[in-house]
């Protein structure tokens, strides 16, 4: 009998079941395609929303446990379902309207902003095999759509007609627009070595032993990895640079209008948008969902994200919040630069083989 | 550039607003992120204790009196019990005396750890403020052991204390002040070396000593930019002039020398204590006070070294059992005055670390 547990690969008998159980239902080609795509994207779309409500839970119990209290204690065990009851609070809680918002932009700023954050996972390789699409074009795909989210939230703060908002809004299209570039920078470092943007290939460019994990190659693997870190902490909008919604100078910033499941869809596709980041940045650096045999390859992945969204956390309830001008000087003059020559210098190590 | 037109607009800064600690509102005109133009409205937490006063007798004016500031309460009810003392000449005996120094001292502690809490928030860093209120805790404990209250105390009377502390208080006491010294250490070590935390601090908030002192700014921003006055050792009461301590001056007047110096501050706050608790004499805790204080007419000024400034407290007497005019002092009201000031060339950020540095507190300033 084998007693390793079910690794991705043995998933994929369940899905060609499903696939043939669908076939025998009389289904045919293109609809056939479209049904199975909408029941991978509810799929994925069902574990994300867990995995957010269960990242709301654990960095309150991490800023908790940092901060010596304990964080939700009252709903069940550690307060483990205290995020489900928020959530319903906000859906019957009251949708407050300002009458001078702009209604169309009101609207469908946190709905961009909410389908922005799950598109990324479409190439997402959440195991060996347990992708929903393998684009050849993977990463370059995630760097597109990943950057809906600051329309949505300039959205926000044009729509809301509040100053604060506005000031929200227009900091975090600076902010986003000037972290993009060291951060496709260090991507680019990475995609250099592999010779393909696929999610997939960037991954089992990285098998073998640990030290073939990106994060590791000397000297450049680590220097991307931080730049990436400190950009992507900057995507999304997390303390130092957490100024779109800095509470105490914006008081909510972007979306201070916003209430009941507006804002619950901000705030869930926040969430989503650190585990997004986390995500990219273990496919890049960390060898995605790579390691010993004997545990699942989709429980690797989960894993060696969560630590990524730890080090996150741990950012957001240990350092203050830069000053906007700060973060401009900081991504413009000391980011970029060093981005720039991390990856001339892994260019010109590639071209003269200094590499394993 | 010149061809885009850009327009100046207003916000409003409050009443409620995350940082503005209670219910100031600023009137901010502004160029994008830019301050170009604060003006602070105030009134908001208008209680007219100073009217109410006016109708109370003179014991009855203290409990009033631990709402005019009700962060350092115990500093608000000594300062009148001194005015009132001094108008009667009323001989405080000596227990009493070293009892007041202890609690004016451990309430400054807890208000500069308020202080440490909500700068370190107000920047961003929102774990500090926990710590600093876990520290507050254990004078918070102290202060219930003796009077049993937590926030507005009552307890320092006219002619001394309400009641002795109870046997436990002194091991208590020294306890705690070992823990918060060593503490401080802990905050700086988190804060101070932190480039981001030096970069939204340091530089920023420029006030030169002679702004500070042609506004009336006291305490500890006026020490922060280098004057070096403080009551406690210039125009002494109690029996301050008993111990030794230090006055930490710092010469810069930026933000961050204003946190540093209130930490300061909390270290020498603990080297009084524990003076006073080596010299703690037996005896009475308060002289002779009839129910019916009748002091004689006259005017009285009394001031204190107060951790946010100077506070004074004016009474004119008729010889009856009512004041016929209280007048309060507190620092935060001139403080709030400097401010507009400093719409020089500061980002919206800047304000909010000028604003905290400053540790206003509206009921000083509404009264």
């Amino acid at each position: 009998m084998n007693l390793i547990p079910i690794v991705a690969v043995e998933l994929q008998p369940i899905f060609a079941w499903i696939y043939r159980w669908l076939e025998g239902l009389g289904l045919q080609g293109t609809l056939l395609t479209v049904v199975v795509y909408a029941g991978l994207g509810v799929m994925v779309f069902g574990v994300l929303a867990v995995l957010a409500l269960f990242l709301v839970w654990w960095e309150r119990k991490i800023a908790g446990h940092m901060q010596q209290r304990f964080g939700p204690m009252r709903n069940g065990w550690h307060g483990w379902y205290q995020t489900m009851m928020d959530g319903l609070k906000l859906l019957q809680k009251e949708d407050v309207l300002v009458d001078t918002r702009d209604k169309v932009v009101f609207f469908w700023a946190p709905v961009i902003c909410f389908v922005a954050a799950f598109l990324a996972y479409v190439v997402m390789p959440f195991g060996d095999g347990l992708i929903v699409a393998d684009l050849n074009v993977g990463i370059l795909y995630i760097m597109a759509v990943t950057t809906f989210t600051v329309i949505s939230l300039l959205m926000a703060g044009w729509g809301s007609n509040n100053k604060y908002a506005l000031l929200g809004g227009m900091r975090s299209a600076a902010q986003v627009v000037s972290y993009e570039v060291p951060m496709v920078a260090s991507i680019l470092t990475v995609i250099l070595f592999t010779g393909s943007l696929s999610m997939v290939d960037i991954v089992e460019s990285q098998s073998g032993l640990v030290f073939n994990w990106f994060v590791f190659r000397l000297p450049f693997g680590p220097v991307a990895f931080m730049i990436y870190i400190t950009a992507a902490t900057a995507e999304a909008n997390r303390t130092p640079f957490d100024i779109p919604e800095a509470e105490q100078e914006l008081v909510a910033g972007f979306n201070v209008e916003y209430s009941g499941m507006k804002f619950a869809m901000f705030f869930l596709a926040e969430f989503v948008n650190m585990f997004t980041v986390s995500a990219i940045a273990v496919t890049l650096f960390f060898g995605g969902w790579q390691g010993w045999e004997f545990i699942p390859s989709w429980i690797w992945f989960l894993g060696k994200t969560f630590m990524v969204v730890l080090l996150l956390m741990l950012f957001r309830w240990t350092y203050p919040r830069l000053r906007v001008d700060q973060l401009m000087e900081f991504a413009w003059k000391i980011l970029i630069p060093i981005a720039f020559v991390n990856l001339i210098v892994a260019g010109w190590m590639k071209y003269a083989g200094w590499y394993w | 550039m010149s061809a885009v037109r850009t327009e100046e607009f207003m916000v409003n800064m409050g009443p409620h607003h995350p940082s503005t600690h209670g219910v100031c509102r600023l009137l901010l005109t502004m160029d994008g992120e830019k301050v170009i133009k604060i003006e602070p409205y105030i009134g908001y937490l208008h209680r007219s204790i100073e009217k109410i006063c006016e109708n109370r007798t003179y014991h009855q004016c203290i409990p009033i009196l631990d709402r005019f500031e009700y962060v350092t309460a115990m500093s608000c009810n000594y300062v009148f019990s001194l005015a009132a003392e001094k108008l009667a000449q009323i001989e405080v005996p000596e227990r009493a005396e070293y009892l007041r120094v202890i609690m004016l001292e451990l309430n400054r502690i807890a208000s500069h750890l308020i202080f440490f809490g909500t700068t370190a928030m107000d920047l961003g860093a929102l774990t500090p403020f926990l710590y600093a209120l876990r520290e507050r805790e254990y004078i918070m404990d102290l202060f219930e052991m003796t009077c049993g209250q937590r926030l507005t105390y009552n307890y320092i009377r006219i002619g001394g204390v309400s009641r002795d502390i109870p046997a436990e208080f002194v091991p208590k006491c020294r306890e705690a002040i070992k823990i918060i010294d060593q503490k401080v250490d802990e905050y700086m070590a988190l804060l101070n070396g932190n480039p981001i935390w030096q970069k939204r601090t340091i530089g920023v908030g420029y006030l030169s000593p002679e702004l500070a002192v042609a506004y009336g700014v006291s305490g500890p921003i006026l020490r922060a930019s280098g004057v070096d006055f403080d009551i406690r050792r210039d125009d002494p009461y109690s029996i301050y002039d008993r111990f030794d301590f230090e006055i930490p001056v710092r010469p810069n007047g930026d933000v961050f020398d204003r946190y540093m110096l209130r930490l300061d501050e909390i270290k020498q706050s603990v080297r009084i204590i524990s003076q006073a608790l080596d010299g703690l004499p037996e005896g009475e805790i308060k002289a002779k006070v009839p129910l019916k204080f009748k002091p004689p007419a006259g005017e009285v000024y009394s001031r204190i070294e107060n951790s946010r400034g100077e506070m004074g407290v004016y009474i004119l007497s008729d010889g009856t059992e009512k004041p016929v005019r209280v007048k309060t002092r507190g620092g935060s009201y001139n403080h709030l005055q400097v401010l507009p000031e400093f719409a020089t060339d500061i980002l919206i950020a800047d304000l909010v670390a000028i604003f905290a540095s400053f540790d206003i507190i509206m009921p000083e300033v509404d009264r």
